[in-house]
């Protein structure tokens, strides 16, 4: 493989502690190397220019079932911005649920060189990976949805922690899975009869548990096996007013544990977009922010991180494995809606929506977002993220590195509301004057997610021995600048590495890559118990059989990169 | 000696039955039994071993005879006849597997073709329907476990789809439905005394055409409101009956045929079964599922999906992808004269297009792949058999649930014959050729 060299740019790396200092980065093999490593390399001038790590994006929707319900019935998403194929481009389409072509070129446009797609029902594995194999130039991996399993219910009932770790293991397995996902534990499970858990004390009907037993035990597997990643958790209650209480219940769950994980990882639980979960009031005349009160959480316990699920005040496509949410936010806006109830194992819904500067609540929420972030005593535990295309579409990260670096700017879109007097009062914003540098915003979505997930080995900063994934920008953090300046700079990365392919030679997409599917192989002992349970179950209530569920084959992980996990001490 | 493959996917019907099991002699060339499967599923498998079977590309001749071809040259004809012409239309696809649709895509994206497959003369009113108002859905296995409403509307599984019933709908016992059919309510919507009709407590024989109106009538009965004596000639006593016995179901749900997608109202009468689906879930659980022809259609509708984000008739002759059905999907365009080619993999137009439509393709340069001699294979001018998908070669398929499963290999195809994958990698690379791309 071609070396290269990367010279003189202003690299930003919190792995190396480089905050903004001239330096080289050296590439040789797919790797970064010490620059006397280096022989003849190619040279890329980045004077003048930044330099980071390529981003990982912690969550996301990109790949699956639900995403592609999302683009099937939405063709008003493509009206726009449709790309004909060009040189080694295909063709591109969608805004808010691009397609898979798209997904990967954007990502990249940004830096990005990893995307875990964040929710998988375990049933359509197959579909997850193909999508995935289609998206080019990205590293990804998939996590499969446990929360509302009914193995997970009948073992956690008896708090079974052996041998629900034995069914995560066999599950991750059979579906080439990362990580555990939770999404409205036992809420979900509740919508197959048209009802929902809305708090972590409410009981599941008829399984004889509460989701507060499920979060519990699926963070005490995950550690019994000692998974990269910590359990990834959506709480109960979505979206609702005064649901902070129930957040910072499902946080208080994770107190007393500690992460049990070779991979470097603090955390026991990660939270996902707390944006969502972190509102007071009582209804949607008098909700307010209460980031205050969850920041004051998360900064005093470091087992915890968070990413921000930031509203962009954008058109967009709700899509939840959270089936009663989607279904509370149809009868909300009465756009169309989409259910999928997925037998013994999760649901979810897609409903569009639009978060207009003109709707108090919209701009309340796009205010908590920032306020998560800029709130934050160690960007290394809250990562930025849209939950894309929940709170808006993953092309408006740079936009959020705007709002967070700029106070200007934040002003700017403030006097744009519709209400900002109200808004200003029902939320904490308009008082922080906290700008972020760009050695935070390293933190938030290069270094900070990839320890999160255990992949510190591999990425999220540019120390010799890490993937070669290097975005240079064209953005020179010692010259003025204007807010927009770092939204446009940020949108389009001036050259990109993908573990040592050169995939954007000055603005334009060069290759599609050599994209990698991550998934997780942890070794239990036998447990008989549970393979007999799982046989049972296939027998009785799946309608397909045990031999035709498991994602085997190269069409559907064409370049696996397994990382193995041994459990069996 | 013999061998039993178990497990096997049946690649007849949108229904996908995965518990088929298939005696093949030891060195898996030849096939003898079929187990599990229904009639139409069995034959499919048996219809492999045809002596008859044709196993080589030809060519039809002025004289109208045939001439065999080599792989070679069918090849070299499918890609000359894609990259000369402005505007061809790659049809079907719901008979192969997702990884020959997902090269087809690729194809149509380098020769600027339409892409659409056979939901434009089925549920392709459906998908639209579905962008107009979404679709509460579930996966079989819901129907199985919680079902205790089953409304068919439309359709007739007892022929159509001749396990369904059995598998996942009328019949099965689930985790909350452990009376089977003795816990069920089943309703059926047909003109037609069907065999499944025979099955149902209440048959609600429904005056030709009259679709849309009946289920108006339903959402007006769930609330209680007045209704007219008869409704496309149903009593209105029979009416609020029925809407009741839906709402006070647990788990209902509704599975609709091309009775009602194909007739009068088309996409505007799914509009409204959906609009009767959203409505029960304000008083209970409902879902409501179309019945896919097809074992695969399901899956070509979700590669596009992903690939150009439209589930049929995309036209992507101007270099990017745009869909607006009755312009873009296949009978309005060979209607019109605006494809000057036509390539045919995975269906038989012939069989089903109109007339009209079909003497279109036979005047145009045209490519017929199929394992079988069909209607569509006798009026175009090539026909390329391949291996059959699901029996001689595995690959991706979807549900009419959107499960995907994977089809399974039983025995080998006769020698030295292509599969569809295979085929269109050929044809892909030649076309890059040409194209000099």
């Amino acid at each position: 493989m071609a070396e290269y060299l990367i010279k003189n740019g202003f690299v930003f790396d919190p792995v190396l502690g480089i905050r903004g200092d001239k330096a080289d980065i050296a590439i040789k093999d797919g790797k970064i190397v010490e620059t006397t490593a280096v022989k003849s390399p190619k040279v890329i001038d980045a004077a003048g220019k930044t330099v980071m790590a390529g981003g990982v994006d912690i969550h996301a929707h990109v790949a699956g079932p639900k995403v592609n319900v999302g683009r099937n019935f939405r063709p008003e998403d493509k009206l726009f911005g449709y790309k004909p194929k060009s040189g080694i481009e295909r063709m591109q389409g969608g805004f808010s649920v691009p397609t898979t072509i798209r997904t990967g070129y954007n990502y990249a446009r940004m830096g990005y060189t990893t995307v875990m797609e964040a929710a998988m029902p375990p049933l359509y594995a197959r579909h997850t990976h193909e999508e995935m194999r289609d998206t080019p130039i990205l590293d990804q991996g998939a996590y499969p949805v446990f929360g509302n399993n009914w193995f997970v219910l009948e073992y956690l009932k008896n708090h079974e922690i052996e041998n629900t770790a034995a069914y995560i293991a066999w599950l991750l397995r059979a579906t080439k899975g990362y990580a555990v996902k939770v999404v409205n534990p036992g809420g979900t499970e509740a919508w197959g009869w048209g009802l929902n858990c809305e708090n972590v004390h409410d009981p599941v009907p008829y399984f004889d548990i509460t989701p507060a037993q499920i979060i519990k035990g699926l963070i005490e597997a995950n550690e019994y096996l000692g998974l990269p990643h910590s359990m990834h958790m959506h709480a109960n209650n979505l979206g609702n007013p005064g649901n902070y209480t129930t957040t910072l219940d499902s946080f208080r769950l994770s107190e007393g544990i500690k992460p049990n994980s070779k991979f470097g990882r603090d955390q026991v639980m990660h939270h996902t977009h707390v944006q969502f979960h972190s509102y007071g009031g009582d209804s949607w005349a008098n909700v307010d922010s209460r980031a205050k009160e969850i920041m004051d959480y998360v900064n005093s316990h470091d087992n915890i991180t968070i990413d921000m699920g930031q509203v962009t005040l954008d058109e967009t496509t709700t899509m939840t494995a959270d089936g009663p949410f989607e279904h509370h936010l149809t009868e909300l806006n009465h756009l169309k809606w989409a259910n999928v109830d997925v037998e013994l194992e999760t649901g979810s819904g897609v409903v569009p929506y639009v978060y207009s500067p003109g709707i108090k609540v919209c701009a309340i929420q796009w205010c908590i977002g920032l306020e998560l972030a800029l709130l934050a005593k160690d960007p290394m535990r809250i990562f930025m993220t849209t939950d894309h295309p929940n709170a808006g579409p993953f092309i408006r990260y740079p936009r959020i590195m705007k709002w967070l670096m700029s106070q200007d700017a934040r002003n700017q879109q403030f006097d744009a509301f519709k209400h900002k007097d109200k808004v200003i009062e029902a939320t904490n914003l308009a008082g922080i004057d906290r700008e972020l540098g760009l050695y935070e915003i390293a933190q938030m979505t290069r270094a900070g997610p990839a320890k999160s997930l255990g992949l510190a080995h591999m990425y999220g900063g540019l120390a010799p021995g890490l993937e070669a994934d290097v975005a240079v920008f064209d953005f020179n953090p010692n010259e003025p600048y204007a807010p927009d300046d770092i939204e446009k700079a940020f949108s389009s990365a001036e050259h990109l590495f993908k573990t040592g392919v050169q995939v954007i030679v000055d603005h334009e997409i060069a290759s599609n890559g050599n994209k990698r599917t991550l998934w997780v192989n942890a070794k239990v002992n036998e447990n008989p118990q549970v393979m007999r349970d799982v046989k049972e179950k296939f027998l009785r209530y799946y309608t397909v059989t045990l031999n035709n569920y498991e994602v085997a084959g190269h069409h559907y992980v064409p370049n696996p990169y397994v990382i193995e996990v041994d459990a069996t001490q | 000696m013999t061998k039993t493959v178990t497990d096997v996917i049946c690649p007849f019907c949108g229904t996908l039955c995965d518990d088929l099991e298939v005696v093949v002699s030891d060195d898996g060339k030849e096939l003898h039994e079929v187990y599990n499967a229904c009639a139409i599923g069995a034959e499919k498998f048996l219809h492999s071993q045809a002596k008859d079977r044709i196993t080589r590309p030809r060519m039809r001749q002025e004289d109208g005879t045939w001439k065999e071809i080599s792989y070679d040259e069918a090849v070299e004809y499918t890609a000359r006849m894609l990259a000369d012409a402005k505007k061809p239309l790659m049809y079907g696809w719901s008979s192969t597997n997702c990884e020959a649709q997902s090269i087809g895509s690729e194809i149509g994206e380098a020769v600027g073709a339409v892409m659409d497959n056979t939901a434009t003369v089925c549920h392709g009113t459906s998908l639209i329907a579905v962008q107009d108002i979404g679709i509460p859905s579930c996966t079989l296995g819901e129907v199985k476990n919680r079902a205790d409403r089953i409304l068919f509307w439309g359709c007739n599984p007892a022929h159509a789809h001749p396990r369904h019933m059995s598998r996942y709908s009328i019949f099965p016992r689930g985790f909350f439905t452990g009376k089977g059919h003795k816990g069920r309510k089943v309703i059926v919507v047909d003109p037609r005394p069907t065999d499944t009709a025979s099955l149902a407590d209440i048959h609600l024989q429904i005056e030709q055409g009259h679709d849309y109106e009946l289920l108006d009538a339903l959402r007006v009965a769930f609330k209680g409101e007045k209704l007219p004596d008869f409704v496309g000639g149903i009593p209105k006593e029979k009416i609020y009956e029925v809407a009741e016995t839906l709402k006070s179901g647990r788990f209902a749900i509704i599975f609709f045929g091309m009775g009602v997608t194909q007739s009068i109202g088309k996409n505007h009468n799914i509009d409204e079964a959906i609009a009767v689906t959203r409505d029960l879930n304000e008083y209970t659980k409902a879902a409501i599922m179309p019945m896919r022809g097809h074992y695969n259609v399901t899956g070509s509708g979700q590669v596009w999906g992903w690939q150009f984000g439209f589930p049929f008739a995309v036209d992507l002759s101007r270099g990017f992808a745009r869909y607006n059905p009755g312009e873009t999907t296949s009978n309005d365009l060979l209607r019109r004269d605006e494809v000057d080619a036509v390539f045919v993999l995975g269906s038989d137009p012939g069989a089903h297009f109109p007339f009209s439509s079909v003497k279109k393709i036979y005047d145009r340069p045209s490519v017929a792949i199929d394992p079988h001699e069909t209607p569509t294979t006798e009026v175009c001018k090539v026909h390329v058999p391949v291996a059959f998908v699901g029996v001689e070669v595995g690959g991706c398929a979807y549900r009419m649930d959107n499960v995907p499963i994977e089809t399974r290999k039983v025995v080998e195809p006769p020698e030295g014959m292509m599969t569809d994958e295979e085929f269109l990698q050929r044809v892909l690379a030649r076309v890059k050729e040409i194209k000099g791309v």
